[in-house]
């Protein structure tokens, strides 16, 4: 699907700043791949690049990123490099942010923001059959059609974040990005969201790209699991062998400074590490 | 237990009206909430998903929102009402102190961060002046594993989050309080790094003798961290206690269902595997194309 290729990335002409380095990742077909890292680590720079977005100054100093995208209406084959992906997005790729107040206009009703969203094809001449397709499609996931007519601001949070991962979903795209799609939600509004986007990448058998500095959140949804540190992968596997067998000392760290429900409990003074 | 408790909030409720300016519709975000914070130093927790009504609860400690019913008593003494024994705003500010959620948020971008805990020195008298206050400054920031000399001059956007809620934490030391108000302290700092912040609490609690109200939606940290968690659903608290033993024996549906979010390593979600052999995702057989087929195939 997507193959990135020893890139290294940087922001504008700032010789020293290198914020991924020399990352080689493929993202296969019909799979969730997680990235994890802190703050930092480089993981939203690398997940903007294979977007294509270079808006934000982002430059990619050396390496590739390719994508091959088959079509599963037509069965059509499309090689493109990254550069030219703003052709296919809302189309082939579909992006999930993390805060859905700022990329949502608030003053436009959903209805509205969904349809100017999709690609003219999705869009037919039939204002009403297409509005009660998106009807149809927001309610497998819960959604109630009254949503459509709401402005952003008359939503929970948990609710907008909801939309925007079936916009991305609904136009039926063979990638789909989400950076912290979940973060600064509660968890249970959290799982909900993550529930939602395994359900859309199970049946639409895509690949997701799913950013978070959660491990937990791994562990539960992803199928494979890329770790991010100081601008490198440290460790890529299976997440489940990642988990039962952490190879690099940064993924060990991160795996042990996890909480437990059950588990040990914090005692007097004595494990106050600083 | 003997003495007075550090904080006592009796049958507290907050009632905020909902619709336009003659509407008579009201919604109760805190209904008749009680909680006791004893003498002894410890770490109160109160749990609940967004809208449960618990950061109206904190605000209503911190004195940021008046309760529309019911009493909160710091240090037997009243913190709300018109009574003369109320404590002073002055008194209030050097007994009680916040710890915000987006630390970015806490501090101006246009100051260097040091200005803050310098203004706090001297605003609540720690200090009369500023030769005094740095070293007062300095201590706040050693006992979170800092310096001045390590922040000195540096804006907010210089340090990292787990830094900069440190550096918050810091700050609520300076006056010595009694209480500190912790709202969602850790959910904006990195995974990573969140846990070293819940140790720095433990540790003051523990050495500074401040107690704690954790206001937080992840159980994973408050079970780790607490002393007593209380759980909040619709603006009223439907279970209360140790928190082995809440998380043991939940009496609540609701306790259940914080519990079962927890993204939690080591068992998957029940709902993942239903959504995966809905779909008949093949965990074993990843590569292979409908594996079922050659099987009905043979002869």
């Amino acid at each position: 699907m997507i193959t990135v290729d020893d890139v290294t990335i940087g922001y504008g002409n700032i010789a020293g700043l290198t914020a991924v380095d020399a990352v080689s990742l493929t993202i296969n077909d019909n799979e969730i791949l997680g990235i994890a890292g802190e703050s930092g680590s480089g993981k939203s720079t690398l997940m903007r690049a294979v977007y294509g977005d270079f808006s934000t100054g982002l430059r990619i100093r050396s390496g590739s990123i390719r994508g091959r995208f088959t079509d599963p209406r037509t069965g059509a084959v499309l090689e493109s490099d990254s550069r030219d992906f703003p052709r296919l997005w809302w189309d082939q790729i579909s992006y999930v942010p993390q805060g859905s107040m700022s990329v949502l206009n608030p003053l436009m009703k959903v209805e509205q923001q969904v349809i100017d969203g999709l690609p003219a094809r999705e869009r037919g001449n039939d204002r009403r059959a297409l509005r009660a397709r998106i009807a149809r499609f927001l309610e497998g996931f819960g959604l109630p059609e009254t949503v459509l007519d709401a402005f952003p601001h008359q939503l929970s949070g948990g609710m907008r974040q909801r939309v925007l991962v079936a916009i991305a979903a609904f136009v039926n795209p063979r990638l789909i990005l989400a950076d912290e799609p979940t973060t600064a939600l509660d968890v249970v509004v959290q799982k909900k969201i993550l529930l939602m986007m395994v359900e859309i990448q199970r049946r639409l058998r895509n690949s997701l790209v799913l950013v978070s500095h959660d491990l937990g959140v791994h562990y539960q949804i992803t199928d494979r699991l890329a770790v991010m540190y100081r601008g490198k992968i440290v460790e890529v596997g299976r997440t489940r062998d990642i988990f039962a067998n952490p190879r690099h000392d940064y993924t060990k760290a991160l795996i042990a400074a996890l909480p437990r429900l059950g588990g040990e409990r914090a005692r007097a003074g004595k494990e106050a590490a600083l | 237990m003997t003495g007075t408790p550090v904080l006592e909030v009796r049958q507290v409720s907050r009632v905020y009206k909902r619709g336009g300016l003659f509407s008579t519709k009201a919604f109760k975000a805190v209904d008749s909430v009680s909680l006791t914070l004893p003498e002894t130093p410890q770490v109160y927790s109160i749990v609940g998903e967004s809208g449960s009504g618990k950061t109206t609860l904190a605000r209503m400690i911190l004195r940021l929102v008046e309760p529309s019913d019911g009493e909160i008593r710091l240090l037997g003494r009243p913190l709300t009402g018109k009574g003369p024994d109320r404590i002073s705003n002055f008194e209030f500010r050097r007994l009680v102190q916040p710890i915000f959620q987006n630390p970015f948020e806490a501090f101006s971008a246009y100051l260097p961060v040091e200005t803050y805990l310098r203004r706090t020195a001297l605003n609540l008298k720690i200090a009369a002046s500023q030769a005094e206050a740095a070293p007062v400054v300095d201590a706040a920031l050693r006992s979170v594993g800092l310096s001045l000399e390590r922040i000195a001059g540096k804006y907010i956007r210089q340090f990292s989050g787990g830094e900069l809620q440190r550096i918050s934490v810091a700050r609520a030391l300076i006056p010595n309080p009694k209480l500190i108000v912790a709202d969602e302290p850790v959910s904006m700092v990195d995974a990573s790094l969140r846990m070293s912040i819940v140790n720095l609490f433990k540790q003051i609690v523990e050495e500074k003798g401040v107690s704690f109200i954790y206001i937080t939606h992840d159980l994973s940290t408050a079970y780790y961290l607490s002393d007593h968690v209380a759980i909040m659903n619709t603006g009223r608290i439907v279970e209360q206690g140790v928190p082995g033993e809440i998380l043991d024996h939940p009496t609540q549906d609701y306790t259940r269902e914080l519990m079962a979010a927890i993204p939690t390593i080591g068992a998957r979600w029940t709902e993942l595997e239903e959504i995966d052999r809905r779909y008949a995702v093949q965990e074993q057989k990843p590569a292979a194309p409908a594996p079922a087929e050659p099987e009905t195939t043979n002869p």
